[in-house]
């Protein structure tokens, strides 16, 4: 095992499989000679040539339909969009070609296309470098849609996205890039190699898409959760005397929606938290579902705990990004519901 | 005040410009403007020339087809007799295919239809002239494509039908076709978003070694959309073995070409991107064949990609969906200038004396036998509203590779419902 931030993982991915399938490359701005703004495809241009580490035309749009095309004609593309708030000119090619190509074509065509790309707030990046427009792409059919929110998930998820037949959205938060982050802007930043799924292993290994993982086990409530938020909820939970269940579901379509039912159930008490806005955010569908499979079981109304809705301040971040304090107020009031 | 205002509406002469059509119903159609040129006019420069060298083509319009009917100019191309009188046969197969399937529309059997009419020669040579490996991807009006490739046409009336035997189990209105085993891609509906894709297919040809090409299809008014710029700068950018086509057909339902052209050829849009660019009779079933062959020739070598503007006429309306009356002057197709494709290739085979005024009449008669029976057999295998359908549940087939557990418990709601 070796320790590894998010970064390295998901080089550590695309570099394995890049090693064992040569139809695999990596696409998209700055990915090529620079190895990627955040460096998540640094050494791979040296190792694999030009060719397959891409450097690409500033058209999101562009890009994707040529990634589309190359799918089509066996090849097996990485495409990063550098900030998933860039990712709007493209939503044409990805929404009305690649999600229902395999479909509207009877089977078939289909595109084997990874879209890798950093979301999420708190770097101080304003409305254009801090969005989470995970839900979006859930709401086109065809799409897998994964947010990892360590290391190793983020490793042995995209590995399974990039062997997938089927397109895959991979969203990276990009506050956890170097570290997990609970939400204290004012402490030191924490390092990923403390942490237990900062250990990755060397090796080529996948995570299947589709399973939800219980990070903690407790009986009084159930945090649904993902990305960022994930280690947010943590420092909640580890900051109160709550006996809360925290699960990541780490994949937003398709949704394992029978581990959630499980701990629900089990609780009879559910909070929802993701950093993205409240209206037609995930959170409303996760809602919608335990709503209607545990109804019978809940003791409290369901709460949800997001980013407000407005475009992320600039100037108020931190009021912005959801808290820990927040996260335990809400399980407080679902503890407190009777 | 006032004093100044007058001053400055005379110095502010910028008026909003609306291009104009070449006809409305009120107005007689004139094209006098376009002087076809012969086909000695033109030049064919060596398929690896840089594109500066051959900035005029885009400008000019090349031909093979004098007025006399006979082959000319420098665009000659080794098309034998017999490739010529197939040409003909299988232009005539579509327009007896679109002939068809129009009534059947207009006699409530099909949702909708779009004939190719005044164009056949644009697929038909060009899918002539390229390798049966070649990837095609088109747009709506590209069926003749599929019948250079000799693709079973009662299956694309079953496509048409949405029926049992439809390939995309009843999921795309007609004419959307898909033929995999025909290197011819799913058609979208979303326009222009097969052109990039085309050049990404290309790049992945080029990536792998193999000297397969790709080409693709947008119409005039398809070229303002982004999605064409993005396959100009990466085809540019990589040296896509791709062929760009724009089916100049002067209309995009209502909207003249004047909306998109800025005022010159879309050929020449190639200019900037360093692209060749080449402005083609789309009408000139000879000199389509010599354009796409030599783009096809040099997209091989490594030359690139290659920009065609098929200037051509779009005889009929856009769809079964509109009434051209109602937007273009009555009769404009008598006007145009470059005449009918079949007309044309049929005129020229007269005057080498390989074909006859019988032997034509002949092959129209039973080439519309032939799609008459085609159509009983496509309908007996079921229509849109009478069935046999695919099965209901398989509408949750193919959304992924494997169908995840909420679509399987949604098929069971859609059949139980």
């Amino acid at each position: 095992m070796a320790k590894m931030n998010m970064i390295q993982a998901l080089n550590s991915a695309m570099d394995s499989c890049m090693e064992l399938d040569q139809n695999v490359l990596v696409m998209g701005e700055d990915v090529g000679y620079f190895g990627g703004v955040f460096r998540c495809t640094d050494g791979l241009y040296k190792k694999y040539g030009a060719h397959r580490a891409l450097d690409m035309p500033i058209a999101e749009g562009g890009i994707m339909g040529v990634a589309i095309g190359m799918g089509v004609n066996g090849l097996r593309p990485i495409v990063e969009i550098q900030f998933s708030d860039y990712i709007y000119p493209a939503v044409d090619q990805i929404v009305s070609e690649l999600a229902r190509l395999r479909h509207r074509s009877g089977g078939e065509y289909f595109a084997p296309i990874v879209i890798r790309t950093p979301c999420g707030g708190g770097i101080r990046g304003g409305q254009t470098h801090s969005q989470s427009p995970e839900a979006f792409f859930t709401h086109a059919c065809g799409l897998k849609t994964v947010m990892p929110s360590n290391p190793y998930d983020a490793k042995g998820l995209l590995t399974a996205a990039i062997e997938s037949n089927d397109p895959v959205i991979f969203f990276e938060p990009k506050r956890i890039y170097n570290g997990p982050f609970d939400g204290n802007h004012q402490q030191a930043a924490s390092a990923w190699n403390t942490h237990p799924l900062g250990e990755v292993p060397e090796e080529h290994y996948s995570i299947e898409i589709g399973k939800a993982s219980v990070l903690q086990s407790g009986d009084d409530v159930t945090i649904i959760t993902y990305g960022n938020m994930v280690h947010v909820a943590q420092g909640a939970i580890n900051n109160s005397q709550i006996n809360a269940e925290l699960i990541d579901i780490r994949t937003l379509i398709p949704l394992d929606i029978e581990t959630i039912k499980a701990s629900v159930k089990k609780t009879g008490r559910c909070v929802i938290v993701h950093e993205a806005t409240l209206t037609s955010g995930f959170g409303a569908e996760i809602l919608s579902q335990v709503q209607e499979h545990c109804f019978w079981h809940l003791k409290a109304p369901i709460e949800r705990v997001t980013g407000w809705d407005t475009p992320y301040p600039h100037a108020f971040e931190w009021q912005y990004f959801p808290s820990q304090k927040r996260i335990t107020d809400a399980m407080t009031r679902t503890l407190e519901s009777n | 005040m006032k004093k100044n205002t007058e001053e400055n509406n005379t110095l502010y002469k910028s008026k909003l410009f609306v291009p104009k059509a070449s006809s409305r119903p009120e107005t007689t159609p004139d094209f006098s403007h376009i002087v076809p040129p012969a086909p000695s006019e033109s030049f064919k420069p060596d398929v690896l020339s840089d594109a500066i060298d051959m900035q005029s083509l885009a400008y000019g319009l090349v031909r093979v087809l004098g007025d006399d009917h006979l082959a000319a100019g420098p665009w000659i191309s080794d098309l034998s007799t017999d490739k010529l009188l197939l040409g003909l046969k299988k232009m005539m197969h579509v327009r007896a295919f679109d002939e068809r399937m129009f009534k059947m529309q207009r006699q409530g059997k099909l949702s909708f239809y779009i004939k190719s009419t005044g164009e056949e020669a644009v697929s038909i040579a060009q899918g002539m002239a390229l390798k049966n490996s070649d990837m095609l991807f088109p747009s709506y009006r590209q069926q003749g494509l599929l019948f250079a490739r000799d693709h079973n046409v009662v299956d694309l009336m079953s496509q048409c039908l949405s029926n049992a035997k439809d390939n995309l189990k009843g999921r795309q209105m007609p004419i959307m076709y898909s033929a995999k085993k025909h290197n011819f891609f799913s058609i979208s509906g979303n326009l222009a978003t097969q052109y990039s894709q085309a050049v990404g297919w290309a790049m992945a040809s080029a990536y792998k070694g193999e000297d397969n090409i790709a080409a693709s299809w947008v119409g005039d008014g398809t070229t303002a959309a982004a999605d064409v710029y993005h396959a100009l700068v990466f085809s540019s950018t990589y040296k896509a073995p791709v062929i760009l086509n724009v089916v100049n057909n002067q209309w995009a339902i209502s909207t003249p070409q004047s909306f998109a052209s800025a005022g010159t050829t879309f050929a020449a849009r190639s200019i900037g991107f360093s692209i060749p660019g080449i402005r083609v009779d789309g009408n000139d079933f000879l000199a389509v064949y010599a354009v796409t062959q030599w783009a096809a020739q040099r997209a091989r070598q490594g030359g690139g990609p290659t920009f065609i503007e098929l200037y051509t006429y779009r005889t009929e309306g856009h769809s079964t969906s509109d009434n051209p009356d109602a937007y273009r002057g009555k009769d404009e197709a008598k006007y145009w200038p470059l005449g009918d494709p079949i007309e044309r290739l049929k005129n020229h085979l007269i005057a080498i004396g390989a074909w006859d005024e019988n032997q034509h009449s002949a092959l129209a008669q039973s080439l519309e036998q032939s799609v008459t029976r085609d159509w009983k057999e496509a309908l007996a295998q079921g229509s849109l509203d009478n069935g046999p359908h695919w099965p209901l549940a398989s509408m949750f087939d193919d959304v992924f590779e494997q169908t995840p557990t909420h679509l399987i418990n949604q098929s069971q709601q859609i059949e139980e419902a």
